[in-house]
């Protein structure tokens, strides 16, 4: 859907962008990971037609976005950083006039909008001023403004930034619920965003792309390694934590057992691989036969915290050896 | 042209939508109704005059009153004109909207179109309150009302043309403020220019004559329509208009 092929950007003075190629596929939803000024905003506006690359190709749906602006807009749904709101405009006439922008049919514009505020759960609003809207509805107005059209491609920049934590997971809900339909690219300097919503992490750090892959198998990369966590009751009777433990490191492709709690009649461990060994259908074997029961069995991951600190830090000096 | 006319739909509405209109229709109303009033007042007394004096000539009231109207409207005009257009596309780009507009299926001239046209709706509607005042002049005379026409179409030819170079300026900033200080320093040379022919002969000071948006009005004032004038600010409206065409292309590549 999306085919970013060495785009470069370059400002008076700065390169924005630097050489950054990867594809999206129809319907995933992707994360835009990068510190504050990563090059995350450039990208994004060049996606959308905003800006024109200074080098490379970007393609969406198969169109250039320099030769045929027109078809990738409107193709494509844009949030900006800032809601692009008219204060003096009602949520409803905003809408309309947007429907307009996107040349959507007029006998269709009122089923449009309608859909877009039932989506965006604006119906309480729909009436009110923008200049009156909360941060939270601005948002969500910004969110519908940019599926109206019902566009192959979303761009959403920063699209939780600056709103309250029951509106984040609100927003992070409808955006889920839209991905089936659309092909959505997020950006986001808030970690935990990407883990949540996203199926595949792009991570920019000073314009360059520092890795690209899926939530899970950047876990996996870096690691090497699975851990799981792993808690085992006494079926009948007190049970011994040396036991279980002793068991629990026979179970083939495990390099490293921890005590994490115990009780009465249960106790916990957080397991870890080998490289590249699944763990996880084994250990619950060999704790079932073992006459326990198995009460929680789930994949630790590697926070992507972790991952990204590990990943922007060691791209650092190359980085900043570039930029001279 | 649907997104045109979306454009022109918004922006008509946000100029009514705030008190800008309200405030440029009341001050042009009460500055207009002054003018009116002088220059009816003179009318009457030097027609009383003449009278006195034994001369039966009826005074015309094309000539002594509505043009010297025309011409001080066109000067009210290039007051009215920055506050017009400084928000035109300084506003789009402070608040960001710009990047909806922009980042939508529709062609910056589509944009620019709309917006000038919308501004140009506008001039009218304020300059059609001074229209109220005139209809004094029909139901106590009998001005010819075809020069009056003309007039009209002069100031809004003139007003287009600034109208054009003050959308243009407003692409240049994110500042309504500078934008409506830069247009108006613009408005006002082009206003004073032909003020060197008045004891200056040589070409250059012909072109600057040529230059002043006055030199075009005051055939209009006389009603009298005449092409080269109206070629003249038909041109200034595209330049206007090409130049902010220009400028909106220069802001994807400058950012």
């Amino acid at each position: 859907m999306i085919k970013v092929d060495g785009l470069t950007k370059r400002y008076a003075r700065t390169v924005a962008v630097d050489d950054i190629s990867f594809e999206v596929e129809k319907g995933r939803i992707v994360g835009f990971l990068g510190p504050n000024g990563a090059g995350k905003t450039t990208t994004m506006r060049v996606l959308t037609c905003f800006l024109p690359p200074t080098r490379g190709g970007v393609e969406v749906g198969g169109f250039d976005v320099l030769k045929q602006p027109l078809e990738v807009k409107r193709r494509i749904g844009y949030l900006p950083e800032t809601p692009p709101l008219y204060p003096e405009m009602e949520v409803t006439e905003y809408l309309n006039f947007v429907a307009s922008l996107k040349r959507i049919p007029k006998a269709e514009t009122r089923q449009r909008v309608d859909q877009a505020i039932e989506r965006c759960s604006l119906g309480e609003v729909r009436n009110l001023l923008q200049s009156k809207l909360s941060k939270g509805y601005r948002q969500r107005v910004g969110l519908a403004q940019a599926i109206i059209h019902n566009p192959d491609v979303l761009v959403l920049d920063e699209p939780t930034a600056g709103l309250d934590p029951k509106q984040i997971l609100e927003t992070r809900q409808l955006i889920k619920n839209l991905a089936g339909d659309h092909t959505i690219i997020l950006s986001t300097h808030i970690l935990p965003e990407v883990e949540q919503t996203c199926e595949q992490v792009i991570i920019i750090n000073k314009g360059k792309l520092v890795a690209k892959d899926t939530v899970d198998n950047l876990t996996r990369r870096l690691r090497g390694s699975e851990a799981v966590a792993v808690e085992v009751e006494g079926r009948d009777g007190p049970l011994d934590a040396g036991e279980v433990r002793q068991r629990l490191e026979q179970v083939p492709g495990v390099s490293r057992v921890l005590a994490k709690a115990g009780g009465q009649n249960r106790c916990s461990f957080e397991v870890e691989s080998l490289q590249g060994r699944s763990i996880r259908a084994e250990m619950a074997r060999a704790v079932v036969e073992a006459g326990w029961n198995l009460t929680e069995l789930r994949p630790v991951a590697f926070s992507l915290e972790e991952i990204f600190l590990q990943l922007t830090a060691s791209e650092e000096p190359a980085a900043a050896g570039g930029e001279k | 042209m649907r997104n045109t006319w979306a454009i022109y739909r918004k922006e008509l509405k946000s100029y009514f939508a705030s008190p800008i209109a309200y405030l440029l229709m009341a001050a042009f109303a009460l500055i207009f109704g002054y003018f009116f009033y002088a220059a009816t007042a003179i009318f009457v007394t030097r027609g009383m005059e003449s009278q006195m004096m034994g001369r039966g000539m009826p005074m015309d009231m094309n000539e002594w009153v509505i043009r010297p109207l025309l011409m001080n409207v066109s000067v009210i005009a290039l007051f009215l004109i920055p506050m017009i257009t400084m928000r035109l596309f300084a506003e789009e780009k402070r608040s960001g909207t710009i990047e909806l507009l922009m980042t939508s299926p529709v062609r910056d001239v589509e944009i620019i179109a709309g917006k000038w046209l919308a501004a140009e709706t506008l001039l009218a509607s304020i300059l059609g309150i001074s229209a109220l005042n005139l209809i004094f002049l029909f139901i106590h005379g009998q001005p010819d009302w075809r020069p009056i026409l003309i007039g009209y179409l002069g100031l809004l030819l003139q007003g287009g043309a600034l109208l054009a170079i003050g959308a243009f300026i407003s692409t240049t900033t994110r500042n309504q403020i500078i934008a409506g200080g830069a247009t108006f320093a613009a408005c006002l040379l082009l206003w004073i220019l032909d003020w060197v022919s008045s004891y200056e002969t040589a070409a250059w000071a012909k072109v600057m004559t040529y230059l002043s948006v006055v030199t075009h009005f005051e055939p209009f004032s006389k009603g009298i329509l005449d092409t080269k004038d109206v070629v003249f600010y038909l041109s200034v409206i595209f330049l206007g208009l090409f130049l902010t065409a220009r400028s909106m292309e220069s802001l994807r590549w400058r950012a």
